[in-house]
């Protein structure tokens, strides 16, 4: 299996999944946000990072870029496509995941280990999870307030597409929401950083677990 | 110019009547203004180290692991298996106090830069921080941007920032300490050079474009802060991180595709450093068009060009063949990349601007400071520190309270609210999270590791130079031994008062010797470092501060320790170096007795503290510990809370052990013994079944007339010291885990 790892001027996570997609036994590929080829992959990591400097809005300039177009096409036809981090942010930019990320409510960036609940794992992305397993994932962002009007909230609860939760909220998202996905549920958006927990030296690689879903969903 | 005019235009330029005739005797002929600004910023202390430069030659630079010493952008060390590591320290002191921002921010930027000049990928970066005290709200101001600043900047380039240390004091107020730390890593066949070679060779510069920020940074670095110094506010320089890494990137493929000659940043003094230290070094000549200089605001002179300070700049020595490479490299990335110049055989910087020769100075008298060698006299105030009156101090009669007081106290809290605004994480190399006494890093691909820690000294350098100068080696040796990794080498950062009072003179003379003492001692050689000086206010000097960052080596990464305890039941034993336990310049008596300048600590033993601590590493490398901490700051007590808090497991010391440490070694008093502080002490914890093998490790220390004690058992949830402490490790945390921007 192939997965493409989004490059975009500023993203520094990218190498981080790349090498995380090794492990799981995939085929990392390089997708340069310039290059309007998606290279046959058959999943897509959009990663973490200060794409474009996070400049007018985290992800705001990204969402243009020349890979993004393929990217929504390719997420259209029903492609799995997970963003991480700053990923999220690009895809709620480019309208693949509903609501936004906000500053954090403690006005600070944040970078530590929290626990939570995988709410739905009828997704590319954590069909490989029990449901309401529970894991302790690290995330490191300035801007991971979770929004949404109220309506889109109920919506989200009502149709299970709440795929991550915060059981300690470390930034002030709406109904302690950690990751989306969109209507087809092959889009999925998280915070959390699932690629700096995929190995024991580090202390856990429960991350492995959640990225080895794509591999469940395609059948390999 | 007449002759008034001259002198008020080199007096406002930083340089001395001496200097300027200096000058005139090397050029042989009045320089013009821009050759006179030239001088000023290379002349300045910030680049010339013409007060520092003849005390540094007292550091010892070579040993067998060092590739490079000092004279390049960073120091650079074999680990094994063919990976080096290329680190350094460096100060932005006065750019912090004026705007805390920019000024952290460009700090990180700029070391970030000298690790990639080396060729090295930055992957992990240290700060050193020093602010007055909390209670006022200019200090608060400066720790909080000061901190946001590095996060802001260090987040988003990519790196992770592993380590560090706090300190406030009411010494630093008005003039904090912002040193930061990067370590980069190599292929030891990669290394690069800032040698500028080959006549006809072209000169490229790469990343942002240029502008009129940072003008005369380096000379306003080397000056004493005042009230105009907030109106120079315009010489502080303001960072871009996203330029940055994408600099990073750009030029460790223009490394992969060796299209490089050599590669220097652009930090202080600008292209006129840059340019006339890679020619002095080469034995050659570069000449610089201005005019080609892409610049981002209109109007700018060829001398402003030369001197900016406009940060994420890079100067490339090219052959001309692979100039079209190189340039559609820096187009891929979406940065600036052009021609500016050329290497010429005459030995000189020479400014070109419209095709105009409007300066040359040979470059090795740019790269040739004059130096000052000043008399060494011990100050007075050294005789007249008063001495602590030990039968007049009042024995607290709440212990709880102390230990309390203290983990919450500013310089002993935890540093989670800071590290936390940090991505530590990044890259996914990080073994040892902040948090522990030093940084644990993964070489990705093979078993090996490295650590890294910054310490530094203010007080106690005060009260004795060169006693605190050997201290702030054996701590950092301490830190690095006690997460098992093996010490290799130094890199110094100096941040001194003015080098031009006898008293300022004195405290750096005697802490580089306290510091080169030690480094001998513990094979440590120093292999890069910067000098700040002219840390004044009008309060006056700040503590004589030496900051020693120092890496260390693993050939099994997985074989650490950390501070935390890990299991209940595990036994407890503290191993010591045999220095003498004293109060004197203690945590405990600035916290609980609001005294600090008296007397000045027990001096350290570096032979035995080096014994100790290469036993402690050995342990940990048989996999016979897991867990280790360095006992400092606010004694042994603290040092086992911290321990018991970081691991969420409790502890009950001995009541024999208590009796004991109060009464035994002629202690007597029970704060003496719990908050005393003592040089080269460890606290270890292991399971028991294994208590054999170490009695048997520290065997060796009974010939050496050194001790350990078995204190006590981990287990519960609560911190108990006899009949004296007895508090529940969630009120313990409460205090400890308090926010510092609050």
């Amino acid at each position: 299996m192939k997965i493409g790892v989004a490059i975009f001027p500023g993203s520094n996570c990218d190498t981080d999944a790349l090498h995380a997609v090794e492990l799981i036994g995939a085929t990392p590929v390089e997708l340069w946000h310039a290059d309007a080829d998606l290279k046959n992959v058959d999943a897509i990591i959009v990663p973490g990072g200060f794409s474009y400097g996070d400049y007018l809005r985290p992800g705001a300039i990204a969402r243009f870029d020349a890979v993004m177009g393929e990217v929504e096409r390719f997420a259209r036809e029903g492609g799995p496509v997970l963003g991480v981090c700053n990923g999220f942010q690009v895809l709620t930019e480019a309208h693949l995941l509903p609501g936004a990320l906000l500053q954090n409510m403690s006005m600070r960036y944040v970078c530590r280990k929290v626990p939570v609940r995988v709410e739905a794992t009828d997704t590319p992305w954590t069909a490989n999870c029990g449901a309401g397993e529970e894991f302790s994932l690290p995330v490191a962002h300035n801007e991971g307030n979770y929004f949404a009007d109220a309506d889109t909230l109920a919506r989200l609860e009502d149709e299970g597409r709440v795929v991550l939760r915060y059981l300690e909220n470390p930034n002030g998202s709406a109904n302690d929401i950690a990751g989306v996905c969109n209507e087809g549920r092959n889009v999925v958006g998280i915070m959390p950083h699932p690629e700096r927990v995929s190995d024991n030296a580090l202390g856990s690689d429960e991350g492995l677990k959640i990225l080895r879903s794509v591999l469940v969903g395609a059948g390999v | 110019m007449d002759e008034l005019s001259i002198k008020d235009t080199y007096t406002a330029l930083g340089l001395s009547d001496f200097e300027y005739d200096r000058i005139l005797e090397l050029m042989e002929r009045p320089p013009n203004f821009l050759e006179l600004s030239l001088f000023s910023v290379m002349w300045s202390e910030h680049c010339g180290y013409k007060n520092s430069r003849p005390l540094l030659s007292r550091f010892p630079n070579d040993g067998e692991r060092v590739l490079q010493g000092p004279g390049e952008n960073a120091g650079v060390v074999e680990v094994g298996d063919g990976w080096a590591l290329a680190f350094k320290v460096e100060s932005h002191n006065h750019p912090s106090a004026v705007e805390p921002y920019e000024g952290a921010a460009t700090g990180v930027g700029g070391i970030i830069r000298d690790i990639l000049a080396m060729g090295a990928r930055p992957v992990a970066v240290l700060d050193s921080l020093r602010f007055g005290p909390l209670d006022e709200e200019r200090n608060r101001y400066l720790f909080r941007e000061v901190v946001r600043g590095i996060g802001g900047y260090g987040n988003a380039v990519g790196v992770p920032t592993v380590g560090g240390e706090v300190e406030f004091d009411r010494a630093y107020s008005g003039n904090p300490l912002v040193n930061a730390m990067c370590v980069g890593l190599i292929r030891t066949e990669d290394l690069m050079s800032a040698k500028a070679t080959g006549e006809g060779n072209l000169v490229v510069l790469i990343g942002s474009k240029t502008g009129r920020d940072g003008i005369h940074g380096a000379t306003f670095a080397s000056d004493e802060l005042s009230e105009e110094s907030e109106s120079r506010r315009s010489n502080v320089q303001v960072g871009d991180p996203f330029a940055e890494k994408m600099a990073i990137e750009c030029c460790l493929k223009l490394l992969e595709e060796n299209l490089l000659v050599s590669l220097q940043d652009l930090g202080a003094a600008g292209i006129t450093s840059s340019a006339s230290e890679m020619a002095a070094k080469g034995g050659v000549g570069i000449e610089i068009e201005t005019d080609k200089v892409p610049l981002r605001e209109s109007g700018m002179e060829p001398w402003e060009i030369m001197i900016s300070e406009s940060q994420e700049r890079m100067l490339a020595i090219v052959e001309p063949e692979d100039v079209e490479k190189v340039l559609s490299f820096t187009e891929r990335y979406g940065l600036v990349g052009v021609v500016v110049g050329r290497v010429a055989d005459h030995g000189e910087l020479r400014v070109i601007h419209d095709g105009e020769e409007v300066g040359s100075v040979p470059a090795d008298h740019l790269a040739d400071a004059p130096t000052y060698e000043r008399e060494v006299v011990r100050p007075k105030y050294l005789d007249e520190i008063p001495k602590l009156n030990f039968d007049k101090l009042p024995q607290p009669e709440d212990f709880n309270e102390v230990l309390l007081k203290l983990l919450g106290s500013p310089n002993l809290r935890s540093r989670r609210s800071i590290f936390e605004q940090y991505d530590h994480e990044v890259q996914t190399n990080t073994v040892v999270r902040p948090g522990a006494d030093a940084a644990v890093m993964r070489i990705k691909g093979t078993k090996r590791g490295f650590a890294a820690t910054i310490d530094g000294r203010g007080r106690h350098c005060y009260l004795d130079p060169r006693g605190g100068g050997a201290a702030v080696v054996a701590e950092a040796y301490r830190n690095l031994s006690c997460v098992g990794a093996e010490p290799v080498a130094v890199t110094d950062c100096l941040n001194f008062g003015s080098p031009e009072k006898p008293d300022g003179h004195f405290q750096l003379a005697e802490c580089i010797e306290g510091m080169a003492e030690a480094c001998e001692v513990f094979g440590t050689p120093v292999v890069s470092g910067n000098v700040s000086l002219f840390n004044e206010t009008d309060r006056g000097a700040i503590f004589p501060t030496p900051v020693v960052g120092m890496v260390g080596i693993f050939e099994d990464v997985s074989r650490h320790a950390t501070p935390g305890f890990k299991r209940e039941g595990d036994m407890v034993a503290v191993v010591r170096s045999g220095s003498e336990i004293s109060l004197a310049g203690s945590e405990y008596l600035s916290v609980v007795h609001g005294e600090s300048s008296v007397d000045s600590p027990s001096a350290t033993n570096l032979a035995a503290e080096k014994k100790v601590s290469d036993i402690i590493r050995d342990m940990i490398r048989a996999g016979l510990i897991d867990t280790a901490h360095d006992i400092s700051g606010g004694g042994e007590v603290v040092a086992v809370a911290e321990m018991a808090l970081a691991g969420g497991v409790g502890f009950e010391y001995d009541e024999d052990e208590v009796g004991r440490m109060i009464g035994g070694m002629g202690h007597v008093r029970a704060d003496l013994a719990f908050f005393g502080e003592e040089s080269g002490v460890f606290a270890i914890a292991f399971p028991e079944e294994k208590w054999d093998d170490v009695q048997e490790s520290l065997s060796e220390l009974g010939s050496h007339g050194l001790g350990y004690d078995n204190i006590g058992y981990t287990g519960g949830k609560r911190f108990k010291v006899g009949d004296f402490i007895d508090i529940s490790l969630p009120k313990l945390k409460e205090a400890y885990e308090r926010d510092l921007f609050e």
